[in-house]
């Protein structure tokens, strides 16, 4: 039993059978090996962190999750049931959502048509099944509000907007759309304090709707703040999966370093990063 | 391709828009400047015959046939690729539809569309190819202009015995009841009676000196008003912008953008396919030149028009009001005193202007830092 803090309400029950089960998953991209043989679950109502050092293999493995790689070798269970998505959009369409780490938006089109890209909501039927342009401005709008971003008007250019803002949008996108699993590649990289905490309750927030989240995050104190597992990856491969309140803050930061001595930081920095 | 529905509370981190600038990001603003600029000067220094109704019609029916390249040409670069064989194309297409007619004997009901599925079917090999290989299109295709162009000559002569051109193709089409929505003239009913109670000018015995719109223009405003919705009020609008600004991005979230690309290069082989049918039921006949270097003058219409060369950006009404400056500098010139050569300085100095103007408008629009 855990602790509630600000940002973590409540325990996930460990009976419950995962979502998606990734097993012994490899990657290969001609001859390097990006991922050798990595497994990992995620269950409803549960936020599971993916750390470890850059280059480790993080985005990979959640690329393979949602769609845009398919794994050389391994299995992807979902919902019990073997899974092979063909691409990203087969991966939506079963209630998976993606926060890349490039955020994957359109610099030259406008918040709106960003934010639905490939989920357009519709109106009228046949022929006149046509973009429903103000109810997507008026989501875009009410969404971002909600994530502490008051945008100037849904049809600015993304191109236009602060990195921050730009991850926000992002964000924004996949908490919508994601119904059962949303992942997050490092989405706080540039967020501000305000937003940063924004992101953290909102996944506190989504997880304890039971919807399982799968967070990437090289800062320790933000993947503690809201985790319920920890994998740490080093060099396509799992060091192994920790549970919330059976590791350290000192202890998990060795581990993501791939258990290289971080000496001449740790006097400055008072034991975190 | 902006979405003006402003209807959120006011933010004071952002000025007030004016009309002006609002304008100023709107793709095909340089375009209708443009026309607005090539007519200023023709009022100025052609014939006033140019712009009455039947030089307005004259300079739009040239403007028509290129204008339907240029639409599908548009949407294609909005989605991130170009198409240089859709001049040979036209070729190609006009030999398949005079070959249906000729040789064949098929009426037009089962000739145009046929026509139509084997253009798509040569475009999607096209697209298919680029997407496949992941070479730019710009070199798939620039193979496929001469592909095409050699297949249409050696065609011509198998089909026609020796010669490269393909003679008869209006007798064989003249009674058909499809015809006239492919060829002549539309509306005449309605310019006789405008002629009737002296609305349009005539000649002395009465009847009316433009005896109706040429269809490939309505052809070309329907088409142009087709993309324009399809681009800015349906999904596959939004995934054609997508799939042009970033094909890795707009794949991530979730947009097929293989099957995006592969239609529009379809759809851009069909528009040569409309021009072939237009262009060959007129003439009469077919021949290996039809369409000869199209290809560059309606990526410069569409350019014109707003599309940039990366791609994400650019609009379907541009490259319609693209093709009118093209048709009324082309047919402009015979109006006035200029050498007819000035065309080709023109043309390029249009298309210059037309990419420095772009360049500007994407940095307002994605504020460029
Ligand atoms: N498409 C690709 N082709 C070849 N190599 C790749 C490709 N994608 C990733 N790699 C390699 O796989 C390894 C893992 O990359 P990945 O992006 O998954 O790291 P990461 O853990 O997300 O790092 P970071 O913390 O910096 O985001 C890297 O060495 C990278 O060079
Ligand atoms: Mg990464």
């Amino acid at each position: 039993m855990t602790d509630n803090s600000k940002f973590h309400h409540g325990d996930v029950d460990d009976s419950v059978a995962p979502i998606v089960q990734m097993k012994d998953i490899e990657k290969h991209f001609g001859n390097i090996i990006a991922l050798a043989g990595v497994s990992f679950d995620i269950r409803p109502g549960e936020c599971h962190c993916l750390l470890g050092d850059n280059g480790a293999g993080k985005s990979t493995f959640i690329k393979t999750m949602s769609g845009v790689h398919q794994p050389t070798h391994g299995e992807i269970l979902f919902e019990g049931k073997p899974m092979s998505f063909a691409t990203p959009r087969d991966s939506m369409e079963a209630g998976i959502a993606t926060v890349f780490q490039d955020l994957a938006m359109i610099p030259l089109m406008s918040v709106a048509r960003n934010f639905f890209m490939g989920r357009e909501p519709t109106k009228g039927r046949g022929l006149a099944k046509r973009f429903d342009v103000d109810r997507a401005n008026e989501i875009t709008m009410a969404e971002m509000r909600k994530m502490g971003i008051n945008l100037r008007a849904p049809d600015q250019a993304v191109g236009t907007l602060s990195g921050g803002e730009r991850q926000t949008v992002a964000i924004a996108r996949a908490v919508y759309f994601g119904a059962k699993v949303l992942i997050l590649d490092e989405p706080t990289s540039a967020l501000g304090v305000r937003q940063t905490s924004n992101v953290l309750a909102t996944i506190d927030k989504v997880r304890s709707q039971g919807v399982g989240v799968v967070f990437i995050s090289h800062n320790v104190r933000h993947a503690l703040a809201v985790g319920d597992r920890f994998t740490v990856l080093n060099r396509g491969k799992t060091l192994g999966t920790a549970k919330r309140g059976e590791i350290t803050p000192e202890e998990l930061q060795d581990l993501m370093a791939g258990g290289q001595e971080l000496a001449q930081l740790e006097g400055s920095l008072g034991g975190t990063v | 391709m902006s979405d003006t529905t402003p209807h959120t509370t006011a933010d004071e981190r952002i000025k007030a828009e004016p009309l002006f600038s609002r304008l100023m990001k709107r793709p095909e603003l340089g375009a209708i400047a443009g026309v607005v600029l090539v007519a200023i000067f023709f009022l100025i220094t052609a014939d006033s015959a140019m712009f009455t109704t039947s030089g307005i019609i004259n300079f739009l029916t040239p403007a028509a046939q290129l204008g339907i390249l240029a639409i599908g040409a548009s949407m294609l670069m909005i989605g991130g690729e170009f198409d240089l064989s859709i001049g040979s194309m036209v070729a190609f297409a006009g030999l398949f539809f005079g070959i249906c007619v000729m040789v064949w004997g098929l009426p037009l009901i089962i000739a145009i569309p046929m026509t139509f599925l084997f253009s798509a079917f040569v475009g999607a090999i096209n697209g298919t190819i680029v997407i496949r290989s992941g070479l730019p299109s710009f070199i798939v295709t620039l193979a496929f202009l001469f592909i095409l162009r050699g297949l249409s000559l050696v065609g011509l002569k198998w089909a026609s015995g020796g010669s490269t051109q393909l003679r008869g193709v209006r007798d064989a089409t003249e009674n058909d009841w499809l015809a006239p929505i492919f060829s002549g003239d539309a509306f005449p009913a309605l310019f006789a009676w405008l002629a009737e109670h002296d609305l349009v000018e005539t000649f002395k015995n009465g009847t009316p000196k433009v005896t109706g719109i040429p269809v490939e223009i309505i052809w070309f405003v329907l088409l142009a008003l087709v993309a324009t919705y399809i681009l800015l009020r349906t999904p596959a609008g939004n995934w054609i912008f997508a799939a042009g600004g970033d094909a890795d991005a707009a794949s991530n979230s979730g947009v097929p953008v293989k099957r995006v690309k592969v239609s529009l290069f379809m759809v851009t082989a069909c528009c040569a396919a409309l021009v072939a049918i237009i262009t060959v039921i007129d003439a009469g006949s077919t021949d290996a030149r039809r369409g000869f270097q199209k290809e560059f003058e309606a990526i410069i219409a569409a350019v014109i028009g707003g599309c940039l060369l990366t791609g994400g950006y650019g609009s379907a009404i541009g490259a319609f009001f693209g093709s009118i400056i093209f048709g009324m500098v082309v047919i402009g010139l015979t109006y006035t005193n200029f050498d007819q050569d000035w065309f080709q300085v023109f043309l390029g100095g249009m298309l210059l202007i037309a990419v420095l103007f772009n360049n500007a408008i994407r940095k307002r629009v994605t504020g460029e830092r």
